[in-house]
């Protein structure tokens, strides 16, 4: 199993595929730069009110999270399942906790 | 017989050849003895416990030194021996079972063990200075108040050993995921591996709320922090609630793996496949899933409101219906299969009544409303002994008598096996059975003495004698091992007529690559299809080529030395400042072996084809 995932022939192809996929990259670095940007300039101008500008950061956080898993983590491309179910797990996991927490606890 | 081949080498050679294994085989009977030390360790606790309750106003210890008892055999049996014992038995079987050479991580395999060690024995090295006495929970209205440093060596010992487990279960679920032979899709690999999986993905996700906890309780402790502390307007049930986040999946953690080991063992020895081989992966998820939802049901009588507490009882009597599928499909795969009856059968089919009846009392305590008398009592140590030890301690004699061959080539000696089952059998009933009626009469757990003339006399006497014949059935076993290991009988490479991959090996125990050329699967019990087709052995999936093979390595054994010195820092620096050199020193040398390891470039090396050649029977 350990020696076929050598990708040391690169061909016309393959290359391709590499650029368009740095393309993405970078495009999603950008984004993510940019919507962090905003978080900030929100926060720090004070132009909106609290009650709007919460889920507003919720939102741009849930768009990074989103970026990261599928780009920068590859989740969008093939044979990439058993780290989908993994993470969505860990997700639950994580959300149930915080719902105990929150919704037993502290309500 | 490769090692056969080796002369005899020296006792330094033996040694060092352990100490810098990164082989899964190896690493295997490292966790079995480091797990069946601390395993005999917190069964010498567990007799200490019942002679001071054999009789009432009994003074065998004092108060205090029951406490840590208490303590330490809970923690002992949970962290030290049950989970090292189950995840030796994972990787002796495991990685065989798919086919696979090694784990996917070998040096991180290596390094799981050797935090595992060094953490248990940090915590062990508390009965020196003064062990911790707040309970195997150690909550946090207990613990911070305890004084001395016993709850800091809790809390360092476990942080190591919880960072081994947690790299092991990562280890594993890479390995599963990645490492399968040829063939051996998901729906085709034994119940064993599934359950390692699922346990993995348990392990995974349920380490960090105790990571995290024990952290709080220490910043608390050490660092003058107030998250658990009432006084200072911390919330103390924030420790239990992640505390139960993370130990109720450990209960799970402990028993499924089981659950898969019996799988195995039933079907190999009715000479028959799984019943319902997809209802008991499915059922196995679903325990999984469900056990992550059902935490605040050992919270009941905390206060949580009618809401929450019919929620969690719902979820907790839910998880009864996979279990009941589990128990049906086991005694559905005996039904009318050509049953033998051996020492690792016998160990099976003591479970099923035993771990039933353990389920049906946890049904008992799920109930909310019952919940409220049964809580804290000796019902509920009746009930999880039922489960723990009827479940998670006769699988793990199951496996090993099922197992023994592959991991050391010889066979147990049946008789002793035997009389080490009956008497256990027979030790386990009577010391925990009497506990549902010593609980149900009001006995509150936990207590050091009893009053005479309440009914808890006749009781508690019986209980004691019952834990003298399970000592008397460890003993038997530890002869056993060494009467094996001296004169036992020799095992083939398929002594039990197997019908998974781990069967499938040149030789008992497997040369050290595992397999030649690796085994193509065509079926569920893969070696089975083959032998029924009069192959009596799988075909290889490759032509015979080099072999890769990882170099062996100390800096596991280092960078453990590291964490367990900067785990004696972090207790002892309130005390002296001088104790700061202990806690950067040991960190330092830990990081410092990292970075090593991570410059260094390790390449392993290769089994040329030439000698695998040579080697051909």
């Amino acid at each position: 199993m350990t020696d076929n995932t050598n990708t040391n022939t690169v061909n016309a192809y393959n290359k391709r595929k590499n650029k368009e996929e740095m393309k993405k990259q970078i495009i999603s670095f950008a984004l993510m730069i940019g919507l962090t940007l905003i978080a900030f300039v929100v926060v720090a101008t004070g132009s909106m009110s609290k009650m709007f500008a919460i889920p507003v950061l919720f939102i741009l956080a849930l768009v990074q999270v989103a970026f990261q898993f599928y780009y920068f983590m590859h989740m969008k491309d093939k044979d990439h399942e058993m780290p989908s179910v993994l993470i969505y797990g860990g997700v639950w996991a994580a959300f149930l906790t915080l719902c105990g927490l929150v919704l037993i606890s502290w309500w | 017989m490769s090692i056969a081949a080796t002369q005899k080498r020296s006792f330094g050679a033996f040694l060092w050849d352990y100490l810098t294994t990164v082989d899964h085989k190896k690493i295997a009977h490292l966790y079995l003895f480091g797990g069946g030390f601390f395993f005999l360790l917190g069964g010498l606790e567990a007799v200490v416990i019942r002679i001071q309750l054999i009789k009432p106003e009994n003074d065998f210890i004092s108060a205090g030194f029951y406490n840590e008892m208490i303590t330490m055999h809970g923690t002992t049996m949970i962290f030290l021996a049950a989970m090292p014992i189950i995840i030796g038995l994972m990787n002796a079987a495991m990685p065989l079972q798919i086919g696979a050479r090694d784990v996917a991580f070998p040096f991180l395999n290596a390094l799981s063990f050797w935090l595992f060690l060094f953490g248990g024995l940090l915590l062990n090295i508390s009965w020196f200075t003064g062990a911790p006495d707040a309970g195997w929970t150690s909550y946090a209205s207990l613990a911070l108040d305890s004084p001395g440093h016993g709850i800091d060596f809790y809390i360092a010992g476990l942080q190591i050993a919880g960072a081994g487990t947690l790299m092991g279960g990562i280890n594993f679920l890479a390995t599963i995921v990645n490492m399968r032979a040829p063939g051996m899709t998901y729906m085709r690999m034994p119940l064993f591996t599934w359950a390692t999986f699922i346990t993995s993905v348990l392990i995974l996700f349920a380490f960090p709320a105790l990571t995290i906890n024990l952290f709080l309780l220490m910043f608390d402790r050490m660092f003058g922090t107030a998250f658990f502390d009432v006084a200072l307007g911390g919330n103390t049930i924030i420790y239990q609630h992640l505390f139960w986040i993370f130990g109720h999946p450990e209960v799970y953690i402990l028993i499924l793996p089981l659950f898969g080991l019996f799988s195995d063992v039933f079907s190999t020895f009715s000479k028959k496949r799984l019943f319902g081989y997809t209802a008991m992966v499915f059922a196995t998820m679903l325990i999984a899933f469900l056990g992550f939802m059902v935490w605040a049901h050992h919270m009941f009588t905390v206060g949580l409101g009618p809401v929450a507490n019919s929620i969690f009882a719902v979820g907790t009597m839910a998880i009864a219906v996979p279990t009941g599928i589990k128990i049906f499909n086991w005694l559905a795969t005996m039904w009318g299969g050509s049953v033998r009856i051996n020492t690792a059968m016998l160990w099976s089919l003591g479970f099923i009544p035993s771990f039933t009846i353990g389920g049906m009392t946890g049904v008992m305590l799920g109930s909310a409303v019952a919940d409220y008398q049964y809580h804290d009592t000796y019902f509920v140590v009746a009930h999880f002994h039922y489960v723990i030890v009827g479940g998670t301690v006769f699988g793990i004699f199951a496996g090993l008598h099922y197992w023994w061959p592959l991991m050391f080539g010889r066979i147990l000696h049946e008789g002793m096996g035997k009389l080490t089952f009956w008497t256990f059998f027979i030790g386990f009933h009577l010391t925990f059975f009497i506990q549902h009626f010593l609980g149900l009469m009001g006995m509150p757990r936990r207590y050091w003495v009893f009053l005479e003339d309440q009914g808890l006399d006749l009781g508690n006497f019986i209980s004691t004698i019952g834990a003298f014949f399970m000592s008397f059935g460890v003993i038997v076993f530890l002869i056993n091992i060494i009467y094996t290991a001296v004169k036992g009988e020799k095992a083939s490479a398929d002594p039990w007529d197997g019908r998974t991959l781990e069967w499938a090996t040149a030789s008992s125990p497997p040369p050290y690559y595992n397999f030649k050329q690796l085994p193509l699967t065509r079926g569920l019990d893969p070696l089975w299809i083959e032998k029924r087709e009069g192959n009596g052995k799988m075909t290889p999936a490759e032509p015979l080529g080099d072999i890769h093979m990882p170099n062996g390595s100390f800096t596991p054994f280092l960078m453990s030395l590291g964490f367990f010195i900067a785990g004696f820092g972090f207790i002892y620096q309130t005390d002296n400042s001088l104790w700061h050199i202990a806690l950067f020193g040991g960190m330092a040398f830990a990081l410092g072996c990292m970075i090593y390891r991570s410059i260094k470039d390790d390449h392993g090396y290769y089994i040329p084809k030439a000698e695998l050649e040579r080697e051909a029977d």
